[in-house]
């Protein structure tokens, strides 16, 4: 994929991975960014026009003090996809990307094509309280995230060898830099009410979810079916709440069918 | 040279297997720990002790903030103040202070704070803290990156509060207040002097010389860990140009007196060690949650003092390590009195907050060491600093004719006798 930097007219500079043509597909990351290796966004880039944009505080896009609260960054989304110069884009958004991405639908529903949520988050149902990912040990971290840990501490890290300080510094800066901008959608609690909003979603959606998800269980699916009309749900059996990166081919096979 | 006598007010009931059993001593410390009966007891007891501190003639006693603590039974050190104001006439009250961030609206701050003031008669030293990631974030629910700013915007609001003698309106990004009218007012003018304790983000230096506040490093490893962080401030001093009084820094170090060192070690080390090994066992990911510290604070290395490698130092710590490596400052009146002058000096700080109860420590044993240090200690240390003696920027100005309230009196009954 190749990598471009572009300016929201708010002035956030995003880098941006690009690939294929056909219809936009705009993948929203989660709260830990994009890892290093993406195979799904070059499968989806085989018969869509994939754009992966990184929010500010992730990699090298910058701005994050433009962004404080919900509003700013789905409003941000929108800033993204104007910059891009896409019209009605299907939006694809996993985890905390998931959760912007719903939120875009429900601000400006006309504005894009079809909705995938994988793993997303953005609800908070009281029986099914989600583990507080700013008070986790790493290795607690990787537990949660994949429903294989030893292959999902490799993907998380990149391939970074941490007995090597610097790389691990920079890593540990990276990933608090991340979170630290994570942290102002979904800190304390990663619900900012969206489930008012969600009647107003009209684009096709699709809510696609790992049936071994740890961090956000299943039941979150069915309640995100519940509160947007018209929604399928699909569960993947054999993946965690990484789902993307941990089944790269069920994914993009169920976005393919989904999207057309 | 000015003593302050601090108590954090530990739970002295955490079981011997605490650190085995339970992941953290604070946020999420199991509840069934805390007995409201031994409460009552404790509360009273550590109350007395601050209150026992002013008759021996600390300058001042103090007090501070934590929510879900086992080492910290204050989540309103405002309460434990205003006893205190009631019970005492002389020594200030530090209140070190309200995590401002936290409170919402933060003109409740200003309110309390202003009435500590007038019901001591103008002895309120006012801390205002950004909060520990624990208490702010966590169980507050304050978001890391956002915390900072809030804590800004709340201390300007307090600040204008309390200078403004109009209602105003205040329209703050966390904040918005139609009619700000602070009632009451506090007696010291300006304001109390404003004491900002930090832990070791380096952004508080520039804030602190701002508005030229008392910088306080409330630290509990002791002077040795503490000089390089002092340092980095006085560098800052130097380079914004401002004077170097001492008393624009304060430092928190845990004190034991005992009539001989061997008689130090007898008395104290298992309270001291109660204190390290159980109060301070935290889980690591409490003290440092993503946005709290700035990227330039964890690339200065300041790192939070009880991240993985604090939490590493504390297992198995022994008393020779403790005394050693000057965690704790502990021996006889005489060897306290030489290591507390290499610490102030070392440090150059004119305020001193004395930890000298620490842990699950007895009455007897607080009062022992208190006593010692006040008779034996304090008065050699009072001449340091000569050159800056008339320095009271950072200072307590109370009423010259304020009330003794601890002085039993009896209500009026008739037209004539009541107080003026």
């Amino acid at each position: 994929m190749k990598a471009r930097t572009i300016e929201t007219r708010k002035g956030a500079r995003c880098r941006v991975l690009e690939a294929g043509s056909g219809m936009p597909v705009v993948f929203l990351h989660g709260a830990g960014g994009l890892l290093a290796d993406n195979p799904f966004l070059d499968g989806l880039a085989a018969r869509y026009h994939v754009f992966a944009p990184e929010l500010p505080g992730y990699g090298e896009s910058t701005g994050e003090e433009l962004l404080e609260d919900m509003l700013d960054f789905t409003l941000h989304g929108w800033d993204v996809v104007g910059a891009l110069g896409l019209t009605r884009p299907h939006l694809v958004g996993h985890s905390m990307g998931g959760m912007i991405a719903a939120e875009m639908a429900a601000i400006a529903p006309n504005d894009l094509g079809r909705l995938v949520l994988a793993s997303a988050a953005g609800l908070w149902i009281e029986e099914h309280p989600i583990p507080d990912i700013f008070a986790l040990l790493p290795g607690q971290l990787v537990e949660l995230l994949f429903q294989d840990a030893d292959k999902g501490q490799a993907l998380l890290t990149g391939g970074v060898d941490f007995s090597d300080m610097e790389a691990f510094k920079e890593f540990y800066l990276g990933q608090q830099r991340r979170l630290a901008m994570a942290g102002k959608i979904l800190f304390p609690i990663p619900n900012r009410r969206v489930s008012k909003r969600l009647y107003r979603v009209t684009a096709p959606t699709l809510v696609l979810w790992g049936g071994a998800d740890k961090l956000i269980v299943p039941a979150y699916a069915e309640r995100w079916a519940q509160l947007i009309p018209g929604a399928q749900v699909q569960i993947i059996p054999d993946a965690g709440h990484m789902l993307p990166y941990e089944q790269p081919e069920i994914f993009v096979d169920a976005l393919s069918r989904f999207l057309g | 040279m000015r003593f302050t006598w601090f108590n954090l007010m530990p739970w002295p009931y955490l079981p011997d297997d605490f650190r085995e059993k339970n992941r953290s001593v604070w946020v999420d410390i199991p509840n069934t720990l805390y007995d409201p009966k031994k409460g009552h007891f404790v509360y009273h007891q550590y109350m007395d002790q601050l209150e026992y501190a002013e008759t021996l003639g600390f300058d001042g006693i103090g007090c501070n903030e934590h929510h879900q603590n086992g080492y910290g039974l204050m989540p309103s050190p405002n309460l434990i103040a205003a006893g205190l104001a009631r019970r005492t006439s002389r020594a200030a009250i530090c209140v070190i202070g309200n995590s401002i961030a936290g409170y919402n609206p933060p003109i409740r701050v200003a309110e309390e704070f202003a009435m500590l003031d007038v019901i001591s008669g103008g002895r309120l030293v006012a801390g205002f803290p950004v909060g520990t990631p624990m208490d702010t974030n966590f169980c507050y629910g304050q978001i890391p990156a956002l915390t900072r700013d809030k804590y800004r915007e709340a201390h300007d609001l307090i600040m204008k509060a309390w200078a403004e003698d109009e209602p105003f309106a205040f329209d703050g990004k966390y904040n918005q207040l139609r009619w700000v009218n602070c009632w009451p007012k506090p007696i010291q003018k300006p304001h109390p002097p404003i004491y900002i304790p930090g832990g070791g983000s380096i952004e508080t230096w520039d804030f602190c010389l701002d508005h030229d506040y008392n910088y306080s490093y409330l630290s509990f490893y002791g002077y040795l860990r503490g000089k390089s962080l002092l340092e980095g401030y006085w560098e800052r001093v130097a380079a914004r140009g401002k004077d170097d009084s001492p008393y624009r820094a304060a430092f928190a170090q845990i004190i034991c007196v005992a009539d001989t060192d061997a008689e130090a070690e007898e008395l104290y080390a298992e309270h001291c060690l109660y204190f390290f090994n159980r109060c301070l066992h935290v889980f690591p990911p409490f003290a440092d949650p993503p946005g709290y510290r700035t990227v330039n604070t964890i690339k200065y290395g300041a790192l939070s003092q009880l991240r993985l490698e604090a939490q590493r130092i504390m297992q198995g710590l022994t008393w020779k390590q403790l005394v050693d490596e000057r965690f704790i400052i502990a021996g006889s009146p005489e060897t306290v009195r030489q290591q507390l002058e290499e610490c102030i000096t070392g440090l150059r700080i004119g305020h001193l907050f004395c930890l000298l109860h620490t842990g699950n420590m007895p009455d007897w044993k607080t009062r022992h060491s208190t006593k010692l240090f006040a008779e034996k200690v304090m008065p050699h240390l009072r001449h340091l600093w000569p050159e800056f003696k008339d320095d009271q920027r950072w200072w307590i100005q109370p009423m010259e004719d304020r009330l003794h309230p601890e002085e039993t009196r009896p209500g009026a009954e008739k037209q004539g006798q009541e107080w003026p």
